[in-house]
């Protein structure tokens, strides 16, 4: 994965990012962007570097080498104005706890006043965002007595509080229950595309990735093993998808990456009594990278695909 | 008739603020909402409550009770200006101690990390919040005393100006030890250990209820600390002659005592920001995490 470090639409950079604690090293050489009107997934199991790789981006961890911009600065040497331009959502819920929902939203708010800039004003309105989250019959509840959710809810709003060009995400879903979980995904979902808010979420759930994401970035081994949709990831760490048929009472089955073109041409044959493409789910591609890296193995499973290579190494239809 | 005009905007256009001066005002908003939030804890004013009625009664039952070679002073008498300096020490010190630690725990620092300049917003409004803090302990200790015991300071209003401005250097001297305490420590269970035990041992050995309670061994090592001088401070500004006569020495040594203070402010006000920067940096989600899951597993 390569990318122009010029692109004007790039709002997260990394190439060669590496981070090692102690003998560990965690991330071995991360190339990734993000790009404006995105929301991206970095997926992993746990334990792959995907905190690492948020804090080193919001400028909380310094890293041992590589190259990162983040909205045109490099996070280490970032001031306050870069970051108000960045609303962070913490994997936290203790904190606060004697605060009222209103109270602490309001206080956060205030912290971004100096940042407000022509076509950015800083920060939103405390009462719209409030009702926009759900919360503004909580508005004076203490933050302890909310529940998991509603208390998601908050943290998203003190993370988008000030109108943030990029919103951050660690884990926003750990520990919420399914019913919670998929009310975050929506309110996510409203607030970006209300705000063209370019969104980078950690996740360990592949279903939430899908669900969520525009992009998913596979991390694992300490490298991005997997960029884009979910069903391209899926096609790159599964490998082609399987085309069965029968004909003349045979069974036959061929691998191909591009199903679409093969069966064209096999149906054209006119030979074909039953036809089956099954594509690699992309839950099954995705345990089998958790699986190769808790064993430890290579995990790059089967390369880039290439179409045509693909049609060299098969034989055509008969 | 006219329609009244439409209510200005809640928030006028105003001149964008310099950034640190803006964080500094949001600082001391954040510590008043602090204040407030004891205020409204009944734990909190509770505790406040039981220790300052304890010690009254104590005291009134003693009113009668004069300390010899005191030219005559009442317990109680003597006692005022070792408690106020108590007061000070074990809120200062050990109200920032634990404020810090449990923020530290629970996320509230990197809550405040994610912010622009949310440090300096959360440092101001964590030593405007304990301030604050300690008035409710004054009120309660001050305002029934001259109904209760009689006129607690001698030399007018004088007197009570020098009881402020020894209030406010013992405060300066002592603030910073309480954040520096609460940061090592970066847990509530760790700053019972090593901030309140030292602390509470300290006021046992420092003359709280006059010098003429200090055991003999400990007369030279108290004098290292600042809750010794604040007290013979606060003493020496509201006692009648006569009374210096149960100091350690037997004499009054009000600029040595600001000297010994003014030293532990010095040093406090150089290491806490050093030590705060550090934590500060310290406060990852990573770390975070650990912590939570640390405590999970304790169950």
């Amino acid at each position: 994965m390569y990318y122009m470090a010029t692109d004007e639409d790039v709002v997260v950079r990394t190439s060669g990012l590496r981070m090692a604690y102690g003998d560990r090293t965690v991330l071995d050489g991360v190339d990734l962007a993000v790009r404006t009107g995105e929301v991206v997934a970095l997926l992993g199991p746990n334990g792959a570097g995907k905190t690492t790789t948020v804090e080193i981006i919001e400028g909380f961890r310094r890293r041992d080498a590589g190259d990162v911009e983040v909205l045109g600065v490099d996070p280490e040497r970032g001031d306050d104005a870069w970051r108000a331009r960045i609303g962070v959502v913490l994997q936290s819920w203790r904190d606060h706890r004697r605060w009222k929902v209103r109270e602490l939203l309001a206080h956060v708010a205030d912290t971004y006043r100096p940042y407000a800039r022509a076509g950015a004003p800083r920060p939103r309105d405390v009462d719209e965002l409030l009702v926009r989250v759900g919360l503004s019959d909580a508005a004076g509840q203490r933050t302890a007595t909310l529940s998991g959710g509603q208390r998601r809810r908050l943290d998203v709003a003190v993370g988008l509080v000030g109108r943030p060009d990029l919103l951050v995400l660690d884990e926003p879903t750990a520990g919420l229950d399914p019913a919670a979980r998929r009310e975050f995904h929506e309110l996510l979902h409203e607030v970006v595309d209300l705000d063209g808010t370019v969104v980078l979420m950690t996740t360990h759930d592949l279903a939430e990735a899908g669900t969520v994401a525009d992009r998913i970035l596979l991390l694992a081994g300490g490298r991005i093993v997997a960029d884009g949709s979910p069903a391209a990831v899926a096609h790159q760490v599964a490998g082609p998808a399987e085309v069965r048929w029968t004909a003349g009472g045979a069974r036959h089955v061929h691998s191909t990456t591009d199903p679409v073109a093969f069966t064209r041409d096999l149906l054209a044959t006119g030979e074909v009594d039953d036809l089956e493409v099954v594509r690699a789910s992309l839950e099954d591609a995705y345990l089998e990278i958790v699986r190769r890296h808790d064993a430890g193995e290579p995990l790059s499973p089967t390369g880039t695909p290439d179409p045509r290579t693909d049609a060299a190494r098969t034989e055509a239809p008969r | 008739m006219t329609t009244p005009a439409p209510a200005a905007p809640a928030h006028a256009p105003a001149r964008t603020p310099s950034p640190r001066a803006w964080a500094v005002r949001t600082g001391l908003r954040r510590g008043l909402a602090e204040f407030r939030h004891m205020l409204r804890n009944p734990e909190d004013i509770g505790w406040n409550v039981v220790v300052g009625v304890a010690l009254l009664v104590y005291l009134v039952t003693q009113r009668d009770v004069v300390v010899p070679g005191s030219g005559g002073l009442t317990l109680p008498a003597l006692a005022l200006p070792g408690l106020l300096a108590a007061v000070v020490l074990f809120g200062m010190v050990m109200g920032p101690a634990f404020a810090l630690s449990a923020e530290i725990d629970d996320g509230t620092v990197l809550r405040m990390r994610t912010l622009p300049r949310g440090t300096t917003t959360y440092t101001v409004g964590v030593v405007v919040g304990q301030v604050l803090g300690a008035l409710p302990m004054f009120v309660i200790l001050l305002v029934p005393w001259p109904f209760l015991l009689g006129d607690p300071v001698h030399g007018g209003a004088g007197g009570w100006l020098a009881v402020v401005g020894w209030i406010a250097l013992g405060t300066l001297a002592t603030l910073p030890v309480g954040i520096v305490g609460g940061a090592l420590a970066g847990r509530p269970t760790r700053v019972m250990l090593f901030v309140m035990a030292p602390v509470v041992a300290l006021g046992f050995v420092s003359g709280v209820f006059g010098a003429q309670t200090i055991p003999s061994w400990a007369a030279g090592p108290v004098q290292a600390f600042p809750l010794y001088w604040l007290a013979h401070g606060l003493r020496s500004s509201t006692l009648p002659p006569g009374a210096e006569a149960l100091e350690v020495g037997g004499a009054w040594h009000p600029g040595l005592a600001m000297l010994v203070l003014a030293a532990w402010a010095v040093v406090g006000l150089v290491a806490a920001p050093a030590v705060l920067r550090r934590t500060h940096a310290r406060q990852t989600a990573s770390a975070l995490a650990d912590r939570v899951s640390a405590l999970l597993l304790r169950g």
